[in-house]
């Protein structure tokens, strides 16, 4: 018999695919059907964020990072103001914390649907996306009240949150913590048991407990792996201590797994959602210091004293004593955190953004070495990678 | 939580000897500035060491202070789940001089200083692949360097006539205002225009 030499195929995929959530460009070296090798091509959304927050002032900073994670922007306001917090010894009022934890919690919902849906689309189930979206868009009414935005609302800022909750919010949040289970459960009938979702995710992209404390891993894909690891839980920021949830972990961390732990995570969070409308105190929404929050609409014209600290708010904006820390907050996707270096003036000299992305995607190589190529696909959308924060 | 970072920044101190330059908690946070050639001994030491199990690296990254003689501070954070700590190890470099990679201690290092390579860059010794992470292929120069300007050198744009992507030095419409905010009445480090007059000695005003 005569021999053949096969030769590995390169192959490229992306930037333009839709299962390479974004520009994810990978070029794979494939034995036939077989992922012999995995080299991600990132930075094709790289815009520079870290080198602009740098020229600009502590506020102004603030809209970059809904332009992060876009699919969960608040979470990513809410560790910078919580590291400009820190450094420059701001408290911030109990009803400002219930306002941000419960948004938080909000924005976990958004960003859950957006990958439990998308995923599902990724291995072939068309319809979760379709009832998916349907409640996402409620959710982002709710964005849309409190900032005015949709998407990139710049609602959490250091000090507390811009506006109080307009009338009637807290009620119709309520109504919706009512009405969303029984979407969870309609979805989950169709993918859970659901034959097909089953044989492309379960046993696939498998990652133990010490692989994934060696990759970095945080969130979902830690918990997945079977380590009860939650920054709300033991880092507690804000209320969370005040509130009671519990920790979804998996067992053998495949994309089945995640996925499972993502579902019962948006049942947790509804869960705290509630206990804040329950529980959503009266008081100032931001720090009653007028050198960091600005002053109201209504004060500046009749205050000579509140028009000079909206001015100087405004274009100078504060000044934040020098120090470094390095804050991180449990985003949707993982431990999102920032490393700030001040040094006394208004700007920031450093902002490092870490996106749990950024870690997840490095180890793609290393877990899809052996699997299919739609194998690989299957475990790029169970990671829940969003190129806004990773290319930053 | 001061208290215990304090026992653990003295027993690092104490278990690592002389690599440990000093060490400091300040804002609740525990940071080790430790010497290029005793950083990977350093961190093999508080990853398996059983009271500090810094098991996970959360992040690599640098910062760059122009005026120091060696200018970049490479800024690694870990993080233990099992003592539910955090420790930051902070080294000292220059452009020239490479620091250790600690791959092999952390397979999340790799992007990690690959991006450090990259914005800064700062060379890595024994990294398994060290190219550009983020920036465009073929791109020079380390854009986090605070010598590198916030509008980069190079544009790009989609040319009409020879149906391609072609790059072109920067061409600013206006020029790029960088406003400082200290007050004058504060310190500034400048003359406002006019005060110079006010400076100048009697001799020379005679003349």
């Amino acid at each position: 018999m005569a021999e053949t030499e096969i030769k590995n195929l390169t192959m490229n995929f992306g930037p333009q695919h839709p299962a390479a959530h974004g520009v994810l460009r990978l070029v794979v070296e494939m034995d036939g059907e077989i992922v012999e090798r995995c080299d991600p091509h990132i930075g094709l959304l790289h815009r520079g964020t870290e080198k602009l927050i740098e020229h600009k002032t502590y506020l102004q900073a603030v809209p970059y990072f809904d332009r992060l994670d876009y699919v969960s922007p608040m979470c990513q306001e809410h560790t910078f103001a919580l590291a400009v917090e820190k450094l420059a010894g701001i408290t911030v009022p109990m009803r400002g914390q219930y306002i941000r934890v419960l948004f938080s919690e909000i924005t976990r919902v958004l960003n859950h649907i957006l990958n439990i849906s998308a995923f599902a689309l990724d291995v072939g189930a068309m319809t979760p996306l379709l009832w998916g979206f349907e409640e996402r868009e409620k959710l982002m009414e709710f964005y849309e009240r409190v900032s005015g935005a949709r998407l990139h609302s710049a609602y959490f800022r250091p000090g507390g949150v811009h506006r109080d909750l307009p009338d009637g919010l807290i009620s119709d949040i309520s109504k919706f913590c009512e009405t969303f289970p029984a979407i969870i459960d309609d979805i989950e009938s169709l993918l859970t048991e659901n034959r097909i979702f089953r044989q492309r995710t379960v046993d696939v992209g498998t990652v133990s407990k010490e692989e994934a404390l060696d990759w970095g891993f945080s969130g979902p894909m830690l918990r997945g792996s079977g380590v009860p690891w939650d920054l709300r839980k033991a880092q507690p920021y804000d209320v969370y201590n005040d509130m009671d949830f519990d920790i979804p972990v998996g067992k053998n961390g495949d994309c089945f797994d995640r996925y499972l732990v993502r579902v019962e995570e948006m049942r947790q969070s509804l869960r705290i959602m509630k206990q804040c409308a329950d529980k959503m105190p009266d008081g100032p929404v931001r720090t009653t210091d007028n050198k960091i929050a600005p002053p109201r609409r209504g004060e500046m014209k009749q205050s000579m004293e509140s028009l000079i600290h909206h001015f100087k708010l405004y274009t100078e904006g504060y000044r934040v004593p020098a120090g470094e820390t390095y804050t991180a907050v449990e985003a949707p996707k993982g431990e999102f955190g920032v490393y700030l270096v001040a040094d006394g003036t208004n700007k920031p000299y450093r902002c490092k953004i870490r996106a749990p992305g950024f870690a997840f995607l490095q180890a793609t190589d290393y877990l899809s070495k052996g699997h299919m190529l739609a194998d690989m696909v299957a475990i790029v959308g169970s990671m829940d990678i969003v190129f806004g924060e990773i290319d930053r | 939580m001061e208290d215990t970072l304090n026992d653990l920044g003295d027993y690092i101190a104490g278990r690592a000897g002389r690599s440990v330059i000093s060490w400091d908690v300040t804002l609740g946070e525990l940071s080790i500035v430790t010497t290029r050639d005793s950083l990977s001994s350093l961190m093999k030491l508080i990853r398996d060491d059983s009271n500090c199990l810094l098991k996970v690296l959360v992040d690599v990254t640098a910062t760059d202070y122009p005026e120091r003689e060696e200018r970049f501070e490479i800024v690694y954070n870990l993080l233990s789940l099992s003592h539910n700590h955090r420790v930051r190890v902070k080294v000292a470099t220059d452009e020239k001089t490479p620091v250790p990679s600690i791959v092999p201690l952390f397979s999340a290092a790799g992007w990690f200083e690959r991006e450090v390579w990259d914005m800064f860059g700062v060379f890595f010794t024994d990294h398994p692949d060290l190219r550009r992470m983020l920036t465009d292929y073929g791109f020079e120069g380390h854009p986090l360097r605070k010598d590198f300007p916030l509008t980069g050198y190079v544009e790009v744009r989609y040319d009409e006539e020879q149906k391609r992507v072609v790059y072109e030095p920067v061409k600013l419409t206006q020029d790029f205002r960088s406003f400082d905010f200290m007050s004058p009445w504060e310190g500034a480090e400048y003359i406002l225009p006019g005060d110079e007059k006010s400076k100048k000695d009697p001799a020379e005003k005679a003349s």
